[in-house]
């Protein structure tokens, strides 16, 4: 507690959360009546027994990367885009009508590969570019427009395979599974994972922070995030700027929903986006808006969603706990962030001068 | 007026419920300058506490009984207490980090809202598609053979009612007395209700966990009457959401906010209407994918945004004369309270 800024005070706001909300779901899950090391075994066998579950790690990893990394850059730009969720469906639905309509001879596949990514892109664009419209000139809240558009794209991808993409003979659950000209091909046997698409989150997750950093408009879209008032004051055109962050990060999302059709399922499915743009949100948030923990962060997201889809066969339990254990993680993150602040604000209040001092203990009375 | 027509015109009114009331809370929480952002989950996660409950003390912890070991009755006051505790639980937390921890309102609400439905949908596990009590119908006397309001209005359920008088009773609160202008102050102008030796934070946690209790309340009403038992995904699913859209429509003000939930519920009525008996216009029967009409109320959720943001609802203002404007203008301002989602600090 004596210094809570480096060293031993920082760790300790960071592994006490962790302790806390891995023995809260603990205590989950004593009260539905399970082990809790049983699970967390379960859990760890899940997502690492072989090379086979690794790969299906970063099969979640890839995609969730690839949100949280356009989440950093709408966050950044002061946006809360809620609305990845249907980015990431937009994006998988452009990429499978690709992938439904193109059949392309074998010598020119990749084409058709980059032919659907492309049309990924465009729908995620499309998708965020509606909520950054209806924000920016329209004067409609993003969580709320992108909240109704997630709910859209699902009702279109509904439709999609109860209507046009229905598979002759086959159930509503799911369009007719794509050629194998349309998928991402796999690294090998033991690592089913398509390494095009390792490659291009490595280098989503090393530009776009570099990008941000380095250039005039990362200067921009952060000064438009911090003080959108005083940025536009200074020249900066915030509604631009503003609607460009909301563009590359649907662009991102909608490489997400690509892969997750192209690789994941091979084929559409409504529910293809699966909470990784909400969780995209989380990891964000957990990141402090530090880049660098963005694909560790994910990838420890990826493992617990990984491990965990095999509790309901294993164990009879539901896979929520994941999604229970990343979220209590969070916020008590979050809540023990405001705590530090809170703490190091009450010293900083201490060592001022006098009148400082009085103001602190006013707001001690009342706060 | 036919029968059938009040028929449906009360089922809206009935299927408006859990709207209104969850949107009465949150109109409650965000007049004194904190917006819960958790509503989603909130409903969710109080849905299944309060089934639990009231499951639990009407048939015992065994999932497969079918022999009432308490009354209903006692089983649905139960189920709504816990419900409540529930709702003003979650809303404590968005109080306590806000209020003490300075943290931004909506991340801590998003968070929420994401880790309660997974809450729900874990500890639900057990017990989603089992019967339990169901809140009965109960036609007020005298009230109920008014000729077109009785068969609407009062021919429902307690719920129902309750969301009545919580309309009424939040617009005199708000409007008609003093601690309700101090209710109003502290979500517009903190400093001056300071001043004035308002206690802001205080009243917040209050207006913040009131508000959070009535969410419960509307997460019971959903898994304890409009609909019943438990489900994966959870039968409201995505009304949090719109909960938080008719408040901003209803401009903080409680009768728009009623007659905003009523509409998305008519919709939801037509739409519903369609997809069991199909749709013809001038005696020619139009044929379309009728999954589309899901996606109505979330086009009207734009739609309404839409409208107050630029400003038509306030330009029906200038169309009504003058003494009539002045009396209407706190129900067609959409302005939201200028310190919402703020702390408040002396110093």
């Amino acid at each position: 507690m004596r210094n809570l800024n480096s060293g031993p005070g920082r760790l300790a706001f960071v592994l006490l959360p962790v302790l806390l909300s891995l023995l809260l779901a603990a205590l989950l899950v004593l009260a539905v009546g399970r082990e809790p090391q049983e699970v967390l075994q379960k859990i760890w066998q899940g997502a690492f027994r072989n090379t086979r579950s690794f790969a299906g790690v970063l099969n979640f990893w890839i995609p969730l990367t690839l949100a949280s990394v356009g989440l950093y850059v709408t966050f950044r730009a002061g946006l809360w885009n809620i609305g990845i969720e249907g980015q990431i469906l937009a994006g998988a639905i452009f990429a499978s009508a690709g992938a439904l309509t193109f059949d392309f001879p074998p010598e020119f596949a990749p084409l058709q590969l980059l032919l659907q990514i492309l049309l990924g892109i465009l729908g995620g664009m499309v998708w965020a570019g509606i909520t950054g419209a209806l924000k920016i000139w329209l004067g409609v809240n993003e969580i709320f427009g992108g909240m109704a558009l997630n709910a859209l794209a699902g009702v279109w991808g509904i439709y999609l395979i109860s209507g046009p993409w229905y598979p002759e003979g086959g159930s509503a659950q799911q369009s007719r599974p794509f050629l194998e000209n349309a998928l991402y091909p796999p690294l090998s046997r033991e690592w089913p994972v398509g390494l095009l698409a390792i490659a291009m989150t490595a280098v989503a997750m090393v530009l776009v922070p570099l990008v941000m950093a380095r250039t005039r408009w990362g200067l921009q879209l952060k000064a438009t995030g911090s003080n959108p008032r005083s940025a536009l004051l200074l020249g900066v055109p915030t509604s631009r700027v503003a609607m460009s962050a909301f563009l590359v990060c649907g662009a991102l999302a909608g490489i997400a929903g690509s892969y997750r059709v192209m690789f994941t399922y091979g084929s559409f499915r409504p529910l293809v986006a699966g909470g990784i743009g909400f969780l995209g949100l989380l990891v964000v948030l957990l990141s402090t808006m530090k880049p660098l923990w963005i694909p560790l962060i994910a990838f420890v997201f990826s493992a617990i969603l990984a491990g965990s889809t095999r509790l309901r066969v294993s164990l009879q339990l539901d896979s929520s706990l994941a999604g229970v254990l990343q979220g209590t993680l969070v916020l008590v993150f979050i809540l023990f962030q405001g705590l530090r602040q809170r703490l190091e604000a009450r010293r900083g209040d201490q060592a001022g001068d006098a009148s400082q001092a009085s103001a602190s203990s006013q707001s001690g009375l009342t706060g | 007026m036919n029968v059938e027509f009040l028929n449906t015109l009360a089922s809206v009114v009935a299927n408006a419920t859990p709207l209104v009331i969850a949107s009465i809370g949150e109109t409650i929480t965000e007049r004194a300058g904190v917006i819960n952002l958790s509503l989603n989950g909130s409903l969710i996660v109080t849905a299944m506490a309060g089934f639990i409950a009231a499951r639990v003390i009407s048939f015992g912890v065994d999932v497969d009984a079918i022999d009432m070991i308490a009354s209903a009755e006692a089983g649905l006051i139960g189920g709504v207490l816990v419900a409540m505790l529930v709702g003003a639980l979650v809303a404590l937390i968005i109080a306590l980090s806000s209020i003490e921890l300075r943290l931004d309102q909506v991340t801590v609400g998003f968070i929420l809202t994401l880790l309660m439905a997974d809450l729900a949908q874990f500890l639900g596990q057990e017990y989603t598609r089992i019967p339990g009590p169901v809140v009965p119908k109960w036609p007020v006397p005298l009230l109920q053979d008014l000729p077109l309001l009785g068969p609407v209005f009062f021919q429902q359920n307690v719920l129902v009612y309750l969301s009545y008088i919580l309309v009424i009773g939040l617009w005199f609160w708000l409007f008609r007395t003093r601690p309700g202008m101090a209710h109003r102050a502290i979500g517009e102008r903190p400093e001056a209700a300071y001043a004035r030796g308002t206690n802001v934070n205080r009243l917040r946690y209050v207006y913040v966990v009131l508000g959070g209790a009535l969410v419960g309340v509307a997460g019971a009403a959903y898994s304890l009457h409009f609909k019943p038992g438990l489900s994966n995904p959870p039968a409201m699913q995505g009304d949090g959401w719109i909960a938080l859209a008719i408040v901003i429509f209803g401009g903080w003000h409680p009768f728009r906010v009623v007659l905003g939930a009523w509409l998305f519920a008519a919709l939801r009525a037509v739409s519903s209407d369609i997809q069991k008996n199909g749709l013809s216009v001038l005696g020619q029967t139009i044929e379309f994918n009728f999954v589309l009409l899901n996606g109505l109320p979330w086009l009207m959720l734009i739609v309404t945004l839409l409208l107050v943001s630029s400003g038509a609802i306030e330009r029906l203002l200038l169309l009504l004369p003058g003494p009539v404007q002045r009396r209407m203008r706190s129900v067609l301002r959409s302005d939201p309270p200028r310190a919402i989602g703020t702390t408040f600090e002396v110093d």
